[in-house]
């Protein structure tokens, strides 16, 4: 097994976790409606718990600092989030196809993570597949919901998904070691993970009234520490606590 | 190696001491009948290992609970030990006894769906009401006040109830 090379993939995983978790949380206390408040807060809290797992493993396989210093304690050049997912939330429209673009790919990434050659992550993959499968289903329902409402529910759904797609498509960016996370059977290449997802979310778009581009191109960089300018802001804020007292235990 | 008959005994007498170590979030059911410990063992130094998997990964009582086995184990005087959180065993609902069932239904929590692996979409949305034990129910919100509940309404005794969810 390549270490570097399984680094930098859960790297990515948990980072677009915490990160997408973040986001999600923002809807605590303002949802647009109660179970909406609830069911964001509680997906975030899954999200950053699938972080925190991940980030474990990183420091117990792999030397890296512990879970807090890696989640809030590095430069913003070091994240590996997708663009996707710390872009700022425009409104409840692209939370919603942000959500279901994401869960999507996540629900396959780690169905298939469940036969990988990394054991701890294959067992670790059986039980964060299970929860997501609740994220893909509150996904599904509010798309094909507001896809297909009003007029107007339609068209704020078609803009943000408009804008969200080429991002999503930069969830796929492959990494430096596809080939050698193939070879030692840890993963398969994030362009076959693409195939599968358009595969997957193509009849739900279509059932909801919705469209996919037909030429969108991925916007990708986050795979390499090249971020839109909206993460610098969630770092300073995600991290605000922990940098007013540094080391403390808490 | 063969495990000699004290620590067979000393293994029984772990799991009894357990079976009084509660969820925080629902302090009626011992972490043993919610099926979180996975396994204790004794190694041929006497070092006492106990194994436990987490119902939802971002579970934030696993701490809480992780203090309550170890403070049972130094009740029994128990000084060399581990415990540790892994996955080696996959939580799903399907390991909560049927003691554990009952108790979370007392509780006013609906119980979970014994499923084939996997919880289908019936076994998520069909639910006994904890109330009235009528099963003329609807599911409300896949997500709960925690992490390992959904909320659904009684159309006979009229009332919303929470359930632990299949998973």
């Amino acid at each position: 097994m390549n270490k570097e090379a399984v680094k930098e993939l859960m790297l990515k995983m948990a980072d677009d976790a915490l990160i997408y978790g973040h986001r999600l949380s923002e809807w605590t206390g303002i949802g647009p409606i109660l179970e909406e408040d609830i069911a964001f807060s509680s997906i975030s809290q899954d999200k950053v718990g699938h972080a925190w797992q991940l980030y474990q493993l990183l420091e117990r396989d792999f030397g890296m600092p512990d879970p807090d210093r890696l989640g809030f304690e590095r430069k913003e050049s070091e994240y590996k989030c997708s663009q996707l997912n710390e872009l700022y939330t425009r409104n409840y429209a692209f939370a919603l196809l942000r959500h279901f673009f994401m869960d999507h790919a996540e629900f396959i990434r780690y169905s298939l993570l469940r036969a990988s050659s990394y054991e701890a992550l294959a067992q670790l993959a059986k039980k964060v597949r299970g929860e997501i499968k609740y994220h893909v289903l509150h996904a599904d329902t509010w798309v094909k919901k507001l896809g297909a409402a009003t007029e107007e529910s339609h068209s704020r759904m078609q803009a943000a998904l408009n804008e969200a797609f080429p991002y999503a498509l930069g969830l796929f960016e492959p990494g430096p070691f596809e080939q050698e996370l193939i070879d030692s059977g840890v993963f398969i290449a994030e362009e076959e993970l693409q195939a599968e997802w358009l595969d997957e979310i193509r009849p739900i778009i279509e059932e909801s009234g919705l469209q996919l581009p037909s030429n969108a191109e991925a916007i990708t960089g986050g795979r390499s520490g090249n971020h839109s300018n909206d993460l610098a802001a969630l770092l300073e804020e995600m991290s605000e606590v922990i940098r007013s007292d540094p080391g403390t235990s808490w | 190696m063969d495990m000699n008959k004290e620590s067979i005994e000393k293994i029984k007498e772990i799991w009894q001491a357990l079976k009084g170590v509660e969820d925080p979030e629902i302090p009626v059911i011992s972490i043993v009948d919610l099926g979180i410990v996975t396994d204790v063992t004794i190694d041929e130094r006497g070092r006492v290992m106990v194994e436990m998997t987490p119902t939802f990964t971002g579970c934030p009582a696993i701490e809480v609970m992780k203090k309550g086995i170890e403070k049972k184990l130094l009740d029994l005087g128990v000084e060399d030990y581990r415990v540790e959180l892994n996955y080696k065993t996959t939580w799903t609902s399907n390991r909560i006894s049927e003691e554990g069932r009952d108790k979370l239904e007392k509780f006013g929590l609906g119980r979970p769906a014994s499923h084939e692996g996997e919880p289908g979409m019936d076994d998520i949305a069909n639910a006994r009401c904890p109330h009235c034990g009528s099963e003329n129910t609807t599911l409300k919100s896949v997500f709960g006040s925690t992490l390992c509940r959904s909320i659904h309404i009684c159309h006979d005794c009229r009332q919303s109830f929470e359930r632990f969810k299949p998973v």
